[in-house]
């Protein structure tokens, strides 16, 4: 029996553990949030039991920090580095493997990922965002990537509301948080005692109709609506607006990117902590002796040094033009290419920046012509 | 799970193609005839003048490389290509019968079609540039359907320049003009002696109508746009083939990217109005 999408019920957190086990019956291994070298990452959850909970992440440009959240909720930190890119564009993966023979011959053959059914717990909207922007590029026609389709298709999304934002949060001025809106299976909103839950697909209706929940109460309803309104008054940063082709395109010789690359490493963790990044390096893997050979991606940063080489010639030779290709593409040339920006407010970038470049305080610079 | 993508797409993953010939065309510069193994899939190959194919050696990588061949060829496909990096080495070290991977035809070639019947200006620098020597071929192949045609190619110094005997006879062909210029000239140097720019103001061409193919380093083709719009050629007359990094040739990888473009797929062949914007600061 399916449920209307769309539908409100209320999931008590002492009943967290049968979506946990619901997910797993239908063949779901349960991705969630866990502690590891004090980030919060994703990883196998075994059960309900096994979220941290009254977990907080204080967020600041280059810093992270983990505090204690006097609430004690389960989804009280903002986000951590790793968004949810990787569970459909692999860090790395082989694409194909070729074999060739005694006599010279050459066979092909592509390699499938074999991803496991996942479920992944404790979504943001600004991930969803991501997600749909990675969706747009690696699916787009003529050419659509089978491995990123693949692992795009196994993924089952649980989405959580955020209540708590960073300080390096501006999802809200992207449009596309703090309160998730599509691309989510199931999607919860935590109240003091339990979550508002409501399905976003079919296999989410599915899930949610099994649980057989009560309905939420208007209050709980309304009470979810206001929390995610407060979060999005929180924000303090923001982007001067949704299209900022003409800041960017108009500046390109402003001084402000000598500026900015005095201080930028050229480290490449802006791009990799980002959720819609997508460069990748292709690459062969040479066997030892059985004549085989993989052709293998992993992910690559407009900051490397070979991004933009050709032969005898480096297009981008320094950390200067490095650092402009790679916010003209995201706030600028993304629209021309998905019909919007490339960032999603997540402020990743500014908390993993090592020297703590913060790209709303570089756009507001760029602003202010030199 | 029903899927929009096709695992085996045959542009995706490459094919066994087997070298049937090989020209040695200066010592560092070789052309490569292929066949692709698989008979249906060679003769169902069709590319259009200014496209590239990634040339694939197991172990080694992967490289886009202009096809040279005339696009009414079925019989092989033709690259003319320069020994000038790792997998571009061991590409010359190929022989007759040697096999590799080829994946393509991929981006948007030269609107050879809307040229027809008009003058065109081929501009070429550097060390010589396959996809205007493939326009240059096309053209003396149906001679009769093109006005004048006009090639223009500076180089630093008189040794710069390969194939000089190609550039000699193509001179020699009805209507067809061959301008060379060098910086500095040498024993026997038959051609200008000073700035490529000097040669403008001589192009036998109807310039509103005349259409003007480039492709060489982006400094030389900003200038000769400039010339050629000084000259009177509207700008959407002129075409550049861009050359960027590139590991996918699908748009997915993300390197050859030149502000909102995908060089692989949204180009190599660009009109001139569509990249001046851009093309003009370093580092996109």
């Amino acid at each position: 029996m399916n449920l209307p999408l769309g539908t409100l019920r209320f999931l008590g957190f002492h009943k967290l553990h049968e979506l946990f086990g619901e997910l797993q019956f239908r063949g779901y291994r349960c991705m969630g949030p866990a502690i590891e070298y004090d980030a919060i990452v994703f990883r196998e959850l075994a059960s309900a039991k096994e979220l941290p909970r009254g977990v907080q992440a204080e967020q600041s440009p280059g810093q992270f920090r983990l505090t204690r959240d006097p609430r004690n909720r389960y989804f009280a930190w903002a986000n951590g580095p790793q968004a949810i890119k990787p569970f459909a564009f692999a860090p790395r993966e082989s694409l194909w493997q070729v074999q060739r023979d005694q006599e010279g011959a050459l066979k092909f053959e592509p390699l499938a990922p074999q991803p496991a059914k996942t479920a992944i717990i404790g979504v943001r909207a600004c991930d969803l965002a991501g997600l749909a922007l990675q969706d747009a590029h690696f699916l787009k026609p003529p050419y659509p990537d089978p491995n990123y389709e693949i692992r795009r298709k196994s993924l089952f999304l649980v989405a959580v509301q955020c209540a708590e934002p960073a300080a390096t949060c501006f999802c809200a001025s992207t449009g596309d948080g703090p309160t998730p809106q599509s691309g989510f299976d199931l999607t919860l909103a935590e109240m003091e005692n339990g979550f508002v839950i409501s399905a976003g697909s079919e296999a989410g209706t599915e899930v949610l109709a099994a649980l057989k929940l009560e309905e939420a109460t208007p209050k709980q309803v309304q009470e979810a609506k206001e929390q995610g309104e407060a979060a999005a008054q929180k924000q303090s940063r923001s982007l001067p607006g949704r299209d900022l082709r003409p800041v960017l395109m108009n500046n390109l010789e402003h001084a402000r990117w000598d500026n900015v690359a005095a201080r930028c490493l050229s480290c490449g963790n802006c791009t990799a902590v980002c959720p819609t990044c997508f460069c990748h390096a292709e690459m062969d893997e040479p066997s030892t002796g059985t004549g085989e050979s993989l052709h293998v991606r992993q992910w690559d940063s407009c900051f490397n040094e070979g991004h933009a080489c050709i032969h005898g010639h480096n297009v981008r030779p320094d950390t200067r033009t490095r650092y402009r290709q790679w916010l003209t593409h995201k706030l600028a040339s993304w629209h021309d290419q998905y019909g919007r920006s490339g960032c999603v407010g997540c402020g990743r970038c500014i908390t993993w920046c090592p020297a703590g470049i913060d790209l709303t305080e570089e756009i507001a610079a760029l602003g202010v012509n030199a | 799970m029903t899927m929009v993508a096709n695992l085996s797409d045959k542009m995706l993953v490459p094919q066994p193609a087997v070298v049937v010939g090989r020209t040695q065309e200066s010592p560092s510069i070789f052309t490569l005839k292929l066949r692709l193994e698989d008979g249906a899939a060679q003769a169902a190959f069709r590319h259009s003048l200014g496209q590239f194919n990634m040339l694939y050696l197991p172990g080694v990588g992967e490289v886009p490389i202009s096809i040279m061949s005339d696009p009414e060829d079925q019989q092989a496909i033709g690259h003319t290509i320069r020994a000038v990096g790792r997998v571009t080495n061991r590409l010359a070290e190929l022989q007759i019968g040697d096999r590799i991977g080829l994946r393509g035809p991929f981006g948007r070639g030269w609107p050879i079609e809307n040229m027809k019947g008009r003058d065109v200006v081929v501009i070429t620098g550097g060390l010589g540039c396959a996809p205007v020597v493939a326009v240059i071929h096309y053209i003396l192949r149906r001679r009769a359907d093109y006005g004048h045609l006009t090639i223009i190619q500076g180089v630093k110094k008189a040794e710069d320049l390969i194939w000089r005997d190609q550039y000699a006879q193509w001179n020699t062909h009805p209507d067809t003009h061959v301008m060379v210029a060098a910086d500095e000239g040498g024993p026997l140097w038959p051609w200008h002696i000073g700035r490529v720019t000097d040669l403008f103001g001589r192009i036998p061409m109807q310039p509103d109508k005349a259409m003007a193919v480039m492709c060489g380093p982006e400094g030389m083709m900003v200038v000769s746009a400039k010339m050629l719009a000084e000259h009177g050629m509207p700008e959407e007359n002129m075409f550049l083939s861009m050359e960027r990094n590139m590991h996918c040739a699908v748009g997915h990888c993300g390197h050859c990217q030149f502000g909102g473009a995908f060089v692989c797929k949204d180009g190599p062949v660009f009109s001139w109005p569509q990249v001046k914007g851009l093309i003009a600061h370093r580092g996109f």
